[in-house]
């Protein structure tokens, strides 16, 4: 087992992505995931890794860069967050489609405007739809075991798929907390190399990125929606492993408290943690409460999800993003989605809170349960969403 | 050439729809394009090359005697040999004559 | 869990004291998180930065409100920010002046336990320079050691190098010139 040591979140990323080995990393630096960047420069001038480190000129550079190096078969990274995801926005949509298994740190921020540097998940909702397989991290721990977890399973040749691993900018990305490193011997014997499925060589030339007529172009959609949906069994396989290897076993639908419990929290990336020390002291005041956490965000686990939530009566599903005008935040309305069907659906209700920062404590996610407790009981109007906390 | 594009099923595509052929771009005919085609008359020809310089789509080659003379399988008909021809020796004739 | 917040102006080093003060405590074998007031960076801003120390794994993850102890690097900052808001009833204010414990309660009114340290003084005589993270350090665990004196010791060399004993001077010397007041 590897060493255990106390290190800024940022800088245990950047150190996975060298014990991993990686041959590419071009990346712009933006706030908050600039230490990751600046760490991996550091490493790669210093000889400590032996890459390319490719300082571009814009994060659509970053991602073209990436789709390139990946493609000729190096191992690649890249890190973004908000405004610069934004701007590679045109050719994140292209990796997973040419199938290039290019692993991206997304140190979740939110988009501007007003003007904020600050955390929440409206970037990543921002590509929901974007094709690459997409997990959020809660700690610092995760976040390591997460960039050996994302190279393995996006070069896995029955997977050659994208993977975003999420994380919490600043909450995560600048707290300084112990983690446990693997050791080499562990990393080499969960990572092989990588062989690419399709390699552009001199030697066997091949078209990547070729024209799609309509009357091929569904075939190719269903072909990419296919390969997403069936990357899962590969998912469950690396989680698996790695807990053989390191002792942690991670799921797609992670649960906590939830044996019998009526009202339910649904949190995804960093507040987790947090929710669950309300759901502590919720308990011990009797309530029946409990906890769910989406791990895996795309491919969507249906199965595991529908089976965690079987009985409950009330999900609360904590949102860090705004659809505008729309039914709720994201991660609501797909779980309205998933569970429309379902015999007994549970009623939810959606809280929008974590806005670009605003810090968020286990009595707010207590006073939120109270609030639905009211909206079952009738006394106050059961509403589509709300925005916790906002200044009337 | 393989099944056309209309006769593909999703799992015929190759991952990420990779072309694996190199060079498979030369099996497409795009002679059939053609309304016109260029006719050159080798009294009036110089033997200057133009014509083949200024073809978009390389479908002009050089005869043994050095005179040009279309690839009826790759020319479009677009005529721009003919238009840019020093002694006028190229004309645009149509298909069916 | 132990709860810290820290009280500085931007280039003063709070965060380092923070990110020490965790250090120190994981490599204990304790759980330990230690995180700045997120933001831009502003040389001389007033900033906050945090620090929690658990014997078990720390899942909290916002900022911290009720402080169990209280550090104010810089002496301005004492009348300019509300230092004491949230901090426990029996929590400890350890803060950087040339006062006594006695004057600075009189003047600031603060019903706290205290304690004082003329780190500014130190740091100047030591380092050269009015940066008193480090010094302020050695004050914090005078007041209550939440983790043993010698912890620190290692994180320091390691943060410093070449400087590293000047550091471990002013660390050493505010431990034993702090003053107590109930």
């Amino acid at each position: 087992m590897g060493e255990r040591v106390g290190i800024e979140v940022s800088i245990a990323a950047a150190e996975a992505v060298k014990m991993a080995n990686t041959d590419v990393i071009a990346a712009y630096p933006i706030t908050p995931q600039t230490h990751i960047v600046e760490h991996l420069s550091e490493l790669v001038a210093d000889g400590e890794l032996d890459a390319e480190f490719i300082p571009v000129e814009s994060e659509h550079s970053a991602m073209s860069v990436c789709c390139g190096s990946s493609a000729v078969g190096a191992r690649t990274f890249t890190c973004t967050s908000s405004q610069g995801l934004a701007l590679m926005n045109e050719i994140v949509f292209i990796a997973p489609s040419l199938r290039l298994p290019i692993v991206m740190i997304l140190a979740n921020r939110s988009m501007s405007g007003p003007l904020s540097i600050w955390n929440d998940h409206t970037d990543v909702m921002s590509i929901r739809d974007c094709g690459w397989i997409q997990i959020f991290t809660e700690n610092g721990q995760e976040v390591f075991d997460h960039v050996m977890f994302a190279f393995r399973v996006a070069e896995n040749s029955s997977v050659s798929l994208p993977v975003i691993v999420n994380l919490d900018g600043f909450v995560l990305t600048h707290v300084i907390e112990p983690i446990e490193f693997w050791d080499k011997e562990t990393v080499k014997q969960y990572l092989p190399d990588f062989k690419p499925v399709n390699q552009l060589h001199p030697d066997n030339p091949v078209t990547m990125g070729a024209f799609g007529l309509p009357s091929i172009f569904t075939e190719a959609k269903k072909a990419q929606d296919e390969a997403l949906i069936n990357s899962k069994s590969e998912i469950l396989k690396a989680w698996k492993e790695m807990g053989d290897l390191v002792g942690r076993y991670y799921k797609p639908v992670e649960t906590y408290q939830l044996d019998g419990s009526e009202t339910v929290f649904l949190t995804i990336g960093s507040f987790g943690e947090t929710v669950s020390v309300a759901v502590d002291e919720l308990r011990a005041q009797g309530k029946s409460v409990g906890q769910v956490k989406l791990r895996l965000w795309r491919p969507f686990p249906f199965d595991e999800f529908r089976e965690a939530v079987r009985g409950v009566k009330r999900i609360i599903v904590i949102d860090r993003a705004i659809s505008y005008g729309g039914p709720g935040g994201p991660v609501a309305s797909e779980i309205r989605s998933v569970l429309y069907q379902e015999e007994n659906m549970p009623v939810i209700t959606n809280f929008l809170c974590g806005f670009a920062g605003r810090d968020v404590t286990s009595d707010d996610y207590i006073s939120m349960y109270e609030k639905t407790e009211q909206m079952a009981k009738g006394k106050v109007t059961q509403e589509d969403y709300i925005i916790y906390g906002v200044r009337e | 050439m393989v099944k056309s594009e209309e006769e593909l099923s999703w799992k015929d595509l190759e991952v990420g729809c990779v072309v694996n052929e190199a060079g498979n771009a030369s099996q497409y005919k795009t002679g059939d394009w053609r309304s016109m085609r260029p006719i050159w008359d080798t009294a009036k020809c110089i033997r200057c090359g133009v014509c083949y310089i200024f073809c978009p789509d390389m479908a002009i080659r050089k005869t043994d005697e050095g005179y040009f003379e279309a690839d009826l399988y790759y020319c479009k008909g677009c005529g721009i040999c003919a238009q840019e021809c020093i002694t006028s020796c190229i004309t645009m004739v149509e298909e069916e004559e | 869990m132990i709860e810290v917040r820290l009280h500085g102006r931007g280039g003063q080093g709070a965060v380092t004291s923070a990110e020490l003060l965790a250090l120190a405590a994981i490599n204990e074998g304790k759980y330990a998180q230690a995180f700045p007031s997120f933001g831009p960076e502003r040389r001389g801003a007033p900033v906050i930065a945090f620090c929690r120390i658990d014997d078990k794994p720390i899942r909290i993850r916002s900022a911290i409100y009720k402080p169990d102890l209280v550090l104010v690097l810089d002496p301005g900052i004492l009348r300019l920010v509300n230092v004491t808001s949230g901090l426990k009833e029996d929590g400890i204010l350890i803060a950087n002046t040339k006062y006594s414990g006695k004057e600075l309660r009189k003047e600031l009114g603060i019903k706290h336990p205290l304690a004082t340290v003329n780190a500014t003084h130190i740091a100047m005589e030591e380092l050269g320079l009015p940066i008193t993270n480090t010094t302020m350090l050695g004050s914090l665990l005078k007041a209550r050691e939440i983790i043993p004196f010698d912890s620190l010791i290692d994180p320091l060399k390691k943060r410093f190098g070449r400087i590293a004993e000047k550091n471990i001077k002013v660390f050493t010397r505010a431990y034993q010139e702090t003053e107590l007041t109930r």
